[in-house]
């Protein structure tokens, strides 16, 4: 990861441009043969068969699943959906995911442009350090950390609440972060730097003003994968969440799935709707996902 | 890492010329290198109060949560895994090495440590090829190419819970799949996907190639795009066919790209936890051949309630992942940063 930080600067600057050449090409279809179509889709087809057997199962009564595993839905069952989408520990669950995930999001964006400003802007002694510092910490993923790291929030008093969790993923996303950062804040211009400086602006007015606004397309990147992330969480709730009220999704769908492990119908409906905001959210950014990271791991 | 990272970010900020640090003024400011070199140390801004009040305004929160739920907990797993303890009060059981020597000790640890290396090769082997293949796939500009892409990258966002739950439904004895497999006149095919030691190992290879090779695919398709669209146009020019300029310009200049996600991918599949723990549950995953150190450590940490020894097993698992990292740093991804310092040199 150290390396695609170091090559990242002198190209950085391309995903802050709209990239407007490479759009319009895109309309020419090339022509391929017809095998590369029948390939990609049979490949589409493999990726999407067990999220389908999820969504379509949630259709299905549990005696045609068990008569016939892998049939479709012959009648479409909807009461799995609605009793799921009317249960409030569903609703409850979906809340916890959604306020623990924005509060990720927020920090980790906050902390992570000051900080990348800091790193991409200053010339100070430390800095070398201090990139160090949040680099190495790509070495240190939570499974090292986490039974500390659940005893520290236990001390802490913090168990089954929203700060348990949000401090830690804020913490753990940081890196990352800050990586996929400088190099976006060290591609602007020094003559806007100047230029503000002229027009009296201080270097924190500079920040505020200029590098905040200029900065979104690779915040909205790091802000989607912090979000993505924390939805997906699995380890830091199981350790720090034991009440079910508390739990988020992921949680949820694992103590449901156990609980009703007969209701195989429900378990699929409750986990397809589960799954629904993460995916929504991507498919809406995917292109800002593969763009910053272009900028992230350029060759 | 920490070396390679600082000279790197120390190398890519190029030093910038300054107005009115130049000694020559107009015209040709840069001559000789003696004179760069002198108005890179005047030119930079002295570090007065003001400068550190900022530094430490804008950075500080970050460094404060960074070291408070990172570093901190990562040296108290270091502390605690001398002790025997149980989790409550200040750990007094000084034990010395005694835990990391029950470790070495414990065969079941030695197997979960053999199905790691397992996963972090046959990782490599069935995803690296399956993502450089889709990567190359995608990068054409085919028909409907951006719903194919959302589309392939939905098995990497779903979250872990949900394709473990998804997929033991599917594998079940009388899941799914064996259905599936009796219904095309496969019968002799169906086994026990999750229970069957020969056979469990390939079932979770199975589904962390279906979940994750999406994020290769996200890498290498990045990297591909900046591969200049000149050099493929120049080569077909040239008379090279598709599979010649692939093999000869899209594949080297991946390089880089694909040592990263290799770096990436032996990581994870060292640290791999959720998937097992999910479909193979806390007890099953020894016997069926899937369990991995990190559900070892939770296993014999955290539910046992042997919190020091827990710790001892994340300090192993941190020291293995390390030396791993350190020397694929070291032999593999070092020419890469080389490349661009040398480059910059020119």
């Amino acid at each position: 990861m150290s390396a695609s930080a170091v090559q990242t600067a002198p190209t950085a600057a391309r995903p802050v441009r709209p990239d407007a050449p490479r759009r319009r090409r895109n309309l020419a279809f090339e022509r391929v043969n017809p095998m590369v179509y029948v390939v990609a889709w049979l490949l589409v087809g493999l990726c999407i068969a067990p999220v389908a057997y999820i969504v379509l199962g949630g259709l299905r009564t549990n005696s045609q699943i068990t008569a016939d595993p892998s049939g479709l839905p012959t009648t479409w069952e909807f009461g799995n959906y609605v009793e799921v989408l009317t249960s409030s520990l569903f609703w409850q669950q979906f809340g916890n995911s959604l306020l623990i995930g924005l509060a990720t999001t927020l920090g980790v964006v906050v902390l992570g442009v000051m900080a990348s400003f800091v790193l991409a802007r200053y010339e100070f002694s430390g800095r070398a350090a201090m990139y160090s510092l949040f680099a190495a910490g790509l070495m240190f993923p939570m499974t090292v950390a986490i039974t500390p790291l659940y005893i520290m929030i236990r001390g802490l008093g913090l168990m089954n609440s929203v700060p348990g969790i949000v401090l830690p993923q804020i913490a753990f996303a940081l890196p990352t972060t800050i990586i996929i950062l400088v190099p976006f804040l060290r591609a602007i211009p020094k003559e806007l730097e100047e230029a503000a400086a002229i027009d009296g602006a201080s270097r924190l007015g500079f920040f505020i003003r200029m590098v905040v606004p200029l900065s979104v397309p690779g915040v909205v990147t790091v802000g989607i994968l912090a979000f993505v992330a924390s939805w997906n969480s699995y380890m830091l709730p199981l350790f720090v969440l034991n009440d079910e009220s508390s739990y988020t999704l992921p949680l949820g769908v694992q103590s449901f799935a156990s609980q009703y492990s007969v209701d195989t119908a429900r378990v699929l409906a409750f986990t397809s709707l589960s799954m629904i905001p993460a995916l929504i959210f991507f498919s809406l950014f995917e292109k800002r996902i593969v763009g910053g990271l272009t900028g992230a791991v350029k060759g | 890492m920490s070396e390679s990272s600082s000279a790197g970010a120390v190398a890519t900020a190029p030093p910038a010329p300054r107005p009115g640090s130049g000694s020559s003024g107009g015209g040709h400011p840069v001559r000789r290198g003696r004179s760069v070199r002198g108005r890179t140390r005047s030119g930079r801004r002295p570090t007065t109060w003001r400068t550190r009040a900022e530094i430490g305004l804008l950075a500080g929160p970050a460094i404060v949560v960074f070291c408070a739920f990172v570093i901190v907990p990562v040296l108290m797993a270091a502390y605690y895994g001398f002790y025997s303890w149980k989790g409550f009060g200040v750990p007094s059981d000084f034990v010395g090495l005694g835990n990391y020597l029950a470790i070495w000790r414990d065969a079941t640890f030695l197997d979960a440590l053999r199905h790691n290396g397992f996963i972090v090769v046959m990782s490599l082997l069935l995803q690296g090829p399956a993502a450089i293949a889709l990567a190359l796939l995608l990068n054409r500009r085919i028909r409907g190419r951006s719903a194919i892409r959302v589309l392939i990258f939905v098995p990497y966002v779903i979250s872990e819970v949900i394709v473990g739950t998804g997929w033991s439904l599917l594998l079940q004895t009388s899941g799914a799949v064996n259905d599936l497999l009796g219904k095309i006149g496969l019968e002799g095919w169906a086994v026990d996907w999750l229970s069957d030691p020969s056979v469990a190992i390939w079932s979770l290879m199975l589904i962390i190639t279906w979940k994750y090779v999406g994020f290769a695919v996200i890498l290498f398709l990045a990297g591909l795009q900046s591969i200049p669209e000149e050099l493929h146009e120049a080569a077909s020019i040239d008379g090279a066919s598709y599979w010649q300029i692939q093999r000869s310009i899209t594949l080297p200049l991946l390089g880089p790209t694909i040592r990263i996600w290799a770096f990436l991918s032996i990581i994870g599949a060292l640290q791999l936890f959720d998937l097992v723990y999910i479909v193979w549950g806390q007890y099953v995953a020894a016997t069926a051949g899937t369990s991995t150190m990190a559900t070892y450590m939770v296993v014999n940490g955290r539910n046992a309630g042997n919190y020091g020894f827990g710790n001892a097993v994340a300090v192993v698992l941190f020291l293995i992942s390390l030396v791993i990292a350190l020397t694929y740093q070291r032999f593999v991804l070092r020419r890469d940063t080389e490349g661009a310092l040398t480059e910059r040199k020119k």
